[in-house]
């Protein structure tokens, strides 16, 4: 036994309850899978065994001696990497650079010896036939290799126990595949593995223990040769992942978005989106699935106003919204879920209330031409918090203080409130628990039903899959497919198209002419 | 009041202890007679109706400027040009009194609201440049803010100037004076007009529609934009609406039965205090009368001490200082603040377990 | 007037009116490449202007003088890394309160020391050295620029090629570097975030610090009440501007020194002095403003419009 982490219990100082005792054992020259929803714990345990957060309770067991790692560098010294999902590199350094950093070999003992730095960082990526050009400078190499460097990093300081924090997310096929050879290459010398990850059939493939977690709480480990990939999930997330609703039919309307030969560049002029032409009908969903980084993003950012400088054009009810403010836009009655609900979707440090009206403040049902009409904000945001199922103790809680679920409720409740006839969701139910989850997709259909339009873009292909009436599929900033029978799509051929191993010539109900 | 609300409270209460505290140690170190010292200090303002009187007279220039910053700071424009906004508003009121010659009543409405404009240009130079040039708003404003002074001065030396008493304006006119409130003191209509100010803010920040764009601009930019608020308009408004507000309480000040003439040749430093009411208050302008009659307390006891001791009055900033290193602290008293929320959430567990 | 901005005097008065500023700058640019604003440089410059007097005085010596001037600058530093990196208090506000400390606190000591309120003529400090170079001083025209100046005047032309060599050559100056750009990457590799934002802070106290002793031990020679006069402010725009950089900053320095030398100058002619003081920072202010503008320029261009 390498490593065990006994009864661990993390409470975050908003009151959040990350890990509730907590236990997990790591056997020498296993790769071993730690599987969970996101927000089921895993980042925050693996945190504490890498010292970046300190737990309340529980005790850590390195090589059979009771430990307490106090920091990064404290793990680094007993021998622990870790590979981030954000990968942890300096982007304005050489890949040699940020090898070293933090361990530098010195000259006059004073100055980088940067020669020997970079003989020392080809050397340990021949060991590891790793095939990289230590000179480069990290802003200019690709994702790929972007991840080697994380992993030779660990390596060159001596971990034996390396964690990967869900490490295929951002690589393609090819590169999942190249990853996994080094890996079971690391394994066959000694090294022991953390594999983070909630893709089922990678876990299949190289681990050979899991240890699955949901909601904070662990639910047992498993040799995964004597586990089926139903069990996993049923552990997962606590009953069997079939998304079914009573859905009904979709009946599509009249085109509500028009978007054409639209180009985007990002800030630092890369290319996000290319010509891209679509429609989108009321009273139907279009689900969006894709490998995150592929356009999404940007295109939704279009859509919403928040990006203005893009070619081609994009009309929603046959107003070109060029030149229209992110207010004229919303006007349009026009709902928004962000992606990221706490970098644009709530101001944590103000209550639930201040967070319910941002988008219809100057409804005059809410204000006149100066104030506020405060009561019946007041009494209106007691009505959502009801109807919504927002959990909390009144409106007058800092929406910071509210758990992820509830969050994301409070945001639903407010671009839902102001009755759209389009909603793009962006991740709606991205790291929010099942029950909050359900509740938001009901919602959604709802509305489709009464004849809204709704773009959802979702990394969670089985919320794609059962709430979608077209589903369409980004890569490079493209439609690789689109699929107006949802239904006799599989999981593996979506797979294709969003890694881009398939791409349909002719694409069928992109455009209503 | 939820337990985090109730522990910054005490906080706050523990860190001005603190901050006084070491300021009386300090004063130890300097003093010959610092047992009298500290004790003049803190009795000082309740010996005489005047020194009472001096304590409610200092707090006019704090609540303007403090409300002006509260203001700004609410909408996260960290301009700190309420220094200059505040000089300028005075020499804009003296050169009304002395050059316009309105009669009484008359004059000292003008003078104010000329100084409101002034306070409010002034203040948008900072904003303008942040929208038209990306430019920290925070570094134009404290170059602004000796561009003022420098100018205040000039204008004062070629227009105003008494040649008989040097650097300082002609005596202003006794109908541009503010009136007193109470015989025997100094205190003066100022004061009500400082106190509407600070109500006017409140109404404005949590009240108003455009205080409500304030306040969701100040504590997420992002989210401000993505529900369709013109961040443009916002920072436009919060600096000038701060420029407002110090300009008027330049006027006021100067127009106050305090000074005869304009003779300031440096900065007075109440922008700087202005952050510390800011502080205190916790961004909101009603509390700012609370926060300024507290500063005001201790700087009339630290002239009264300054006066019949050896300590300086400046010992006050050293007091300021300690103040807002501690309120705003997030990590100071952490530790305790970590282990009430800790056992709360322990505490709510427990429930949902038996429920 | 033409004839005089040509004359070396008045180059070497640019040197001079630099150094102050350039200083700070440096003090500046090292805080902000380990990823934190050190407003507070008014204040340490200010409270520096007075220790030097009292710790040169009190040795008899420059370089002591000096010396613990720097440890005072040094303390200044940690004191505000302690309030911004352990307790977490906004760099902004913490920089306000040491520079309003700074504003009384040099009134207090002053008085508890000369028993005078506004200036310090009563010590007798001893200031930095002016230096004449053999040889160099020989050479028309660039002579009396070179050669002449204040000792702080190499010094500060000195610290801008240690700085650069320490930020660019050294592992610590990597890992200023490093914190400063990735916070997070630098603290999975094991470097102490924390610790390297207080070694930035304590630097740039020092450098801030040594700013603060040329204005009171070489520009002049006494303190005098509010006398850093928003310089640590200015450095901050330079510093900026200079792409946090010290040779960017080096040279933005020399063109806000231009400023305050030909302010200085101008003093001669019948122009308002009121208005001269006002040159320096109306250069920074129009100075950041065309800095700003062609960064919004250059991000457009990127996007493609």
């Amino acid at each position: 036994m390498v490593l065990q982490m006994n009864h661990i219990m993390k409470i975050y100082s908003n009151g959040v309850v990350a890990n509730e005792d907590v236990s997990i054992e790591l056997k020498k020259g296993e790769i071993h899978a730690l599987l969970g929803e996101n927000g089921a714990g895993k980042s925050t345990l693996m945190k504490v065994l890498f010292g970046i957060e300190s737990p309340d309770e529980g005790q850590i067991v390195l090589n059979g001696q009771e430990t307490a790692i106090k920091s990064p560098q404290d793990a680094i010294n007993k021998g622990i990497g870790m590979v981030h999902q954000h990968f942890m590199l300096v982007p304005s350094l050489t890949v040699a650079e940020n090898i070293i950093l933090g361990v530098e070999p010195k000259k006059y003992g004073f100055f980088i010896h940067m020669e020997k730095a970079i003989s020392e960082a080809e050397e340990i990526a021949k060991k590891y036939n790793f095939d990289i050009d230590v000179r480069a400078k990290v802003e200019e190499i690709p994702v790929g290799i972007k991840q080697k460097v994380e992993i030779l990093k660990a390596l060159y300081r001596g971990a034996d126990i390396l964690i990967l924090d869900e490490p295929t997310a951002v690589l393609t096929p090819q590169e999942t595949d190249e990853l996994f050879v080094q890996l079971e290459k690391l394994r066959d010398s000694g090294h022991t593995i953390i594999f983070i990850s909630h893709k089922l059939d990678e876990i299949k493939k190289i681990c050979n223990r899991a240890t699955i977690m949901r909601s904070g709480k662990s639910m047992g480990t498993y040799e995964v040769k004597d586990i089926s990939t139903e069990e996993m999930s049923r552990l997962m997330v606590g009953r069997d992942v079939i998304l079914t609703f009573d859905k009904k039919p979709s009946n599509p309307k009249e085109v509500l978005m028009r978007v054409r030969n639209l180009s985007v560049r990002n800030n630092q002029g890369v290319q996000k989106i290319e010509d891209l032409s679509f429609d989108l009908r009321g009273g139907e969903i279009l689900g969006i699935a894709g490998v995150e980084g592929n356009g999404q993003s940007e295109l939704i950012d279009s859509i919403t106003g928040l990006n203005k400088s893009y070619k081609g054009s994009i009309y929603i009810k046959d107003t070109d919204i060029e030149k229209s403010s992110i207010k004229e836009i919303r006007d349009l009655k026009l709902g928004h879920i962000p992606e990221d609900r706490m970098t644009s979707g709530c101001a944590g440090n103000l209550n639930i209330l201040e967070n319910l009206f941002s988008n219809q403040y100057t409804n005059q049902e809410y204000s006149g031409k100066m104030l506020l009409k405060t009561k019946r904000i007041q009494e209106r945001s007691e009505e959502l918090i009801v109807e919504y199922l927002v959990k909390c103790k009144s409106f007058r809680q800092n929406v910071g203080m509210l758990s992820g679920g509830n969050i994301q409720k409070v945001i639903v409740a407010r671009e839902f409130s102001t009755e759209p006839d389009i909603i793009i969701a962006n991740q709606p139910t991205r790291g929010v628990d099942v029950g909050a989850a359900e509740f938001i997709r009901r919602r959604l259909l709802e509305f489709r039903d009464k004849g809204c339009a709704i773009i959802l873009v979702s990394a969670d292909l089985n919320e794609v899959f059962s709430l979608s009436d077209r589903l369409a599929v980004m890569y490079k900033g493209k439609f690789s497919g689109m699929f107006t029978d949802v239904s006799a799509v599989t999981e593996e051929e979506l797979g294709q198209y969003m890694l881009g191993l398939k791409h349909q010539e002719v694409q069928e109900g992109v455009i209503y002419e | 009041m939820n337990s985090a609300k109730r522990f910054d409270m005490f906080r706050m209460v523990f860190s001005v202890l603190i901050a006084l505290l070491i300021s009386f140690v300090i004063i130890f170190f300097v003093s010959d007679e610092p047992v009298t010292a500290i004790v003049t200090l803190i009795t000082g303002p309740f010996k005489s109706k005047r020194s009472m009187g001096n304590v409610i007279e200092s707090m006019v220039p704090l609540i303007f400027t403090g409300t002006g910053v509260c203001i700004m700071f609410s909408a996260n424009q960290i301009n700190l040009a309420t220094e200059g906004g505040f000089h300028l508003g005075g020499l804009v009121a003296a050169a009304v009194a002395l050059k316009l010659g309105l009669p009484a009543g008359l004059s000292p409405i003008v003078a104010i609201s000329l100084a409101a404009v002034a306070g409010a240009v002034f203040c948008a130079i900072p904003a303008l440049m942040k929208i038209k040039t990306n430019s920290p708003e925070l570094v134009s404003s404290l170059m602004i803010n000796y561009i003022s002074l420098w100018l205040c001065t000039f204008l004062l030396m070629h227009f105003l100037q008494d040649p008989s008493v040097g650097s300082a304006s002609y005596k202003l006119p006794p109908e541009s004076e503010l009136p007193t409130l109470i015989k025997g003191t100094n205190i003066h209509l100022g004061l009500l007009i400082a106190l509407v100010v600070a109500v006017f803010g409140y109404v404005f920040l949590y009240k108003t529609r455009t205080g409500y764009e304030l306040r969701l601009t100040g504590e997420n930019e992002n989210f401000a934009r993505y529900s369709g608020i013109n961040i443009v308009k916002v920072i436009l408004i919060s600096q000038m609406v701060g420029g407002v507000i110090a300009g008027i309480g330049g006027s006021v000040e100067l127009l106050s039965p305090i000074y005869s003439r304009f003779s300031w040749v440096s900065l007075l430093g109440y922008g700087w205090d202005a952050i510390i009411i800011c502080t205190l208050a916790k961004k909101n302008p009603l509390y700012t009368p609370l926060a300024a009659l507290f500063l005001a307390y201790l700087r009339t006891g630290a002239s009264i001490m300054a006066r019949y001791t050896d300590v300086t009055l400046e010992i006050v900033q050293i007091t300021q200082g300690i103040i807002i290193l501690l309120v705003v602290a997030e990590q100071f008293l952490s530790g305790m603040k970590h282990r009430m929320i800790a056992r709360e959430a322990r505490a709510s567990l427990k429930d949902e377990g038996v429920a | 007037m033409l004839q005089n901005l040509l004359s070396p005097e008045f180059f070497n008065a640019i040197l001079r009116a630099t150094t102050p500023i350039l200083f700070a700058a440096l003090a500046s640019s090292v805080a902000s490449k380990s990823g934190i604003t050190n407003m507070a440089l008014e204040g340490i410059m200010l409270f520096s202007a007075l220790f030097g007097v009292i710790f040169s005085a009190m040795t008899g010596s420059f370089p002591l003088g000096l010396l613990l001037t720097m440890v005072a600058g040094g303390v200044i530093g940690l004191m505000l890394a302690f309030f911004v990196l352990n307790l977490k208090t906004d760099e902004i506000l913490a920089a306000i309160a040491i520079n309003l400390m700074a504003t009384g606190g040099t009134v207090l000591l002053m008085l508890a020391v000369s028993g005078d309120r506004g200036s310090s003529t009563s010590i007798s400090n001893v200031s930095a050295p002016k230096i004449v170079i053999p040889l160099i001083d020989q050479i028309p025209f660039l002579g009396k620029i070179l050669s002449g100046q204040n000792l702080m005047t190499y010094l500060s032309i000195l610290a801008v090629v240690v700085m650069h060599l320490f930020l660019y050559k050294t592992p610590l100056g990597l890992k200023i570097r490093a914190v400063g750009e990735n916070k997070n990457a630098a603290e999975s590799v094991g470097i102490s975030a924390r610790k390297i934002q207080y070694i930035a802070l304590i630097l740039s106290g020092v450098l801030a610090s040594m700013g603060g002793f040329f204005l009171s031990g070489g520009y002049m020679n006494m303190f005098t009440k509010d006398m850093s006069a928003g310089k640590g402010y200015i450095a901050l725009a330079a510093s900026a501007m200079g792409g946090d950089t010290p040779v960017g900053g080096f040279l933005v320095s020399l063109l806000f020194g231009a400023a305050q030398a030909l302010a200085n100058m101008m003093q001669l002619t019948d122009i308002p002095h009121e208005l001269i003081q006002m040159v320096p920072y109306l250069t920074t202010l129009v100075g950041l403003g065309i800095y700003s503008y062609m960064g919004v320029r250059k991000r457009q261009k990127l996007a493609g419009k």
